[in-house]
């Protein structure tokens, strides 16, 4: 039987004290199947704090309104509170101002509006898109549509056993053709960090813009657009502790000013007429209708929590606790990880000899423990790896080292049921 | 018996690791492709009707224990069985594993279909325990040839 008594526990974290951030999320106190529950699927969504529950509710009880509307007292109010939100996210990142900052509905919406904005433009038949092969479905499927439309062709990048990008092969797919690079900051089934500071160098050598997909970095590591010289980063809201249905499109203001607008409507106009329609200035160009305002204050809440905690504090702890959890998981007989890569942020995923992942998920949750199983929306990434699917544990910085343990004893019965 | 050792019964789990008719078929008259996007589990079923009776069926694909073993025990089933008797087969078997007494299928006589009855309190297995019989049907009926369980 596997066991982890004897794997080294850091001694003393006076940084960051879990118990005590624990208390932040109220969803961790509840039982599922009456069991503690164990929460590792901060990958697919992560849990929220009180104080943004509370900053939505207080929108709805008291300051409902619509922005960029009304000259009324709580329309002021409201306009106030998101635009307040966008200033927190250009900090959060480090953007140099507060207009490259764009609210869409998540990662998946921004780049679907780089593809078809920025990518309509500028693609053309015979260009080249280049991605990587651990890429998720929403960093593929918008390229294939506008590689579809134009003509273009869409480069794949490939990854080595460990799941790190084959960086020579990477800068081999680059040439005269290639318009437009896109790649995960962080992978979201491997946990691989790609070394995006290289990847952004060689393709501003060919003058090819690059997307940073940070829907799995943003919740672990500091984001800093301006040092990263990255064209394009994305970011899903809900993935940082702030509510769903709210994300971040960041972009360099020149490259935003030059593309045209995503979606038609209210907002994104500064006159219209049946003859001609003027568009507005970025961001609103890019913010067409009434916009999720109660999201968007809740995502300033996710960022001020996240200030408070800080990734100075938190990384060291997730560090910690990925290699202990690794370690633990690699002691199991018959469990192999998938997604090695010397660079990780805390996602482990792993497949067990002779038992399919969606039955081990199942077990899993009799005790408990919420983990994702199946193919993570990387579907050739799975190909790669010749599983058809994979376990999924992915930790944040409310997780401890005793969930972990839990996480060993609960595939202890799996093979027990299953085996 | 707790609700997991209902679920991965012995039964299943035998047939989960050693399916029975887990081969490609030589002559099938029909065949079918089915697949669940949500876990990935793929089924190729292999039949082969003389008039309206299945002579052989057989099939190939990846899945979980449930899917794998619900295509096992479908295969054992169904050899020998009419079309008809397949359909009403189906009706009384979704309905077990639904959690529906349905009134569809009455007659239809399980017997070791009946070992997949804790699926029932499983809701997001049903389409695991399903997707092979979904795929009969595609095979049997005139169906699209990829059935999704989407």
């Amino acid at each position: 039987m596997a066991t982890t008594h004897d794997i080294a526990r850091p001694a003393t974290r006076p940084a960051f004290d879990v118990a005590r951030v624990r208390e932040d999320f109220p969803i961790l106190k509840e039982k599922v199947h009456g069991k503690p529950l164990v929460y590792f699927d901060n990958a697919a969504t992560s849990q929220k704090p009180g104080a943004v529950i509370e900053a939505e509710r207080k929108f709805y009880l008291s300051e409902c309104s619509n922005v960029h509307r009304g000259v009324h007292y709580l329309s002021e109010q409201a306009t106030r509170a998101y635009e307040e939100t966008r200033s927190k996210v250009q900090h959060f990142i480090n953007a140099a101002e507060a207009r490259e900052i764009v609210f869409v509905r998540g990662t998946t919406e921004a780049i679907n509006l780089v593809a078809s904005s920025y990518g309509r433009k500028n693609v053309a038949a015979g260009d080249e898109v280049v991605i990587t092969a651990m890429e998720h479905h929403s960093n593929i499927v918008p390229w294939q549509i506008l590689c579809e439309e134009k003509g273009a062709r869409l480069r794949v990048a490939p990854i080595n056993d460990d799941g790190e990008l084959i960086f020579e092969e990477f800068e081999k797919l680059l040439n005269q053709r290639t318009r437009f690079v896109s790649v995960a900051h962080v992978s979201n089934a491997l946990g691989t960090i790609n070394p995006v500071r290289r990847i952004i160098k060689t393709a501003h050598g060919w003058n090819v813009p690059v997307l940073l997909d940070g829907a799995q970095a943003a919740p672990h590591l500091k984001v800093d657009v301006r040092d990263l010289d990255c064209d394009f980063y994305t970011i899903s809201g809900h993935k940082i502790f702030g509510p769903t249905g709210i994300g971040v499109l960041y972009g360099k203001a020149k490259v935003l000013e030059s593309m045209p607008p995503y979606q038609g409507g209210g907002d994104m106009i500064s006159s219209v007429s049946f003859e001609k329609t003027t568009y507005n200035v970025i961001p609103a160009k890019f913010e067409a209708g009434t916009p999720n305002i109660a999201g968007t204050i809740g995502l300033g809440a996710a960022i001020d929590y996240m200030n408070t905690l800080g990734f100075e504090n938190l990384a060291p702890y997730e560090h910690e606790l990925l290699v202990y959890a690794t370690e633990a998981l690699s002691r199991i007989p018959g469990l192999r990880l998938i997604g090695t890569a010397k660079e990780k942020a805390a996602v482990i995923s792993f497949v067990m000899d002779g038992l399919h992942p969606h039955d081990v998920g199942t077990v899993l949750d009799q005790e408990g423990i919420a983990v994702r199983t199946g193919h993570h929306c990387a579907q050739p990434l799975m190909d790669r790896f010749g599983v058809p699917a994979t376990t999924r544990a992915s930790l944040a910085f409310y997780n401890t080292f005793e969930e972990v343990d839990a996480l060993v004893k609960g595939l202890e019965k799996v093979k027990e049921i299953l085996g | 018996m707790s609700d997991l050792h209902a679920l991965y019964q012995e039964v299943i789990l035998d047939h989960s690791k050693r399916p029975h008719n887990f081969r490609v078929m030589d002559g099938a008259t029909r065949q079918a492709q089915g697949y669940n996007p949500l876990c990935g589990d793929k089924v190729r079923l292999y039949v082969k009707l003389e008039g309206d009776r299945i002579a052989d069926i057989s099939f190939q694909g990846s899945g979980c224990a449930i899917s794998t073993a619900s295509a096992s025990i479908l295969t054992e089933t169904l050899k020998g069985k009419t079309r008809a008797e397949a359909e009403a087969l189906f009706q009384r078997f979704h309905g077990l594993v639904t959690g529906k007494a349905e009134e569809a299928g009455k007659g239809a006589e399980l017997g070791k279909l009946a070992v997949f009855s804790g699926v029932s309190e499983f809701p997001v297995r049903v389409k695991c325990a399903t997707l092979v019989w979904h795929t009969l049907r595609s095979a049997l009926g005139e169906a699209k040839e990829t059935v999704s369980t989407e």
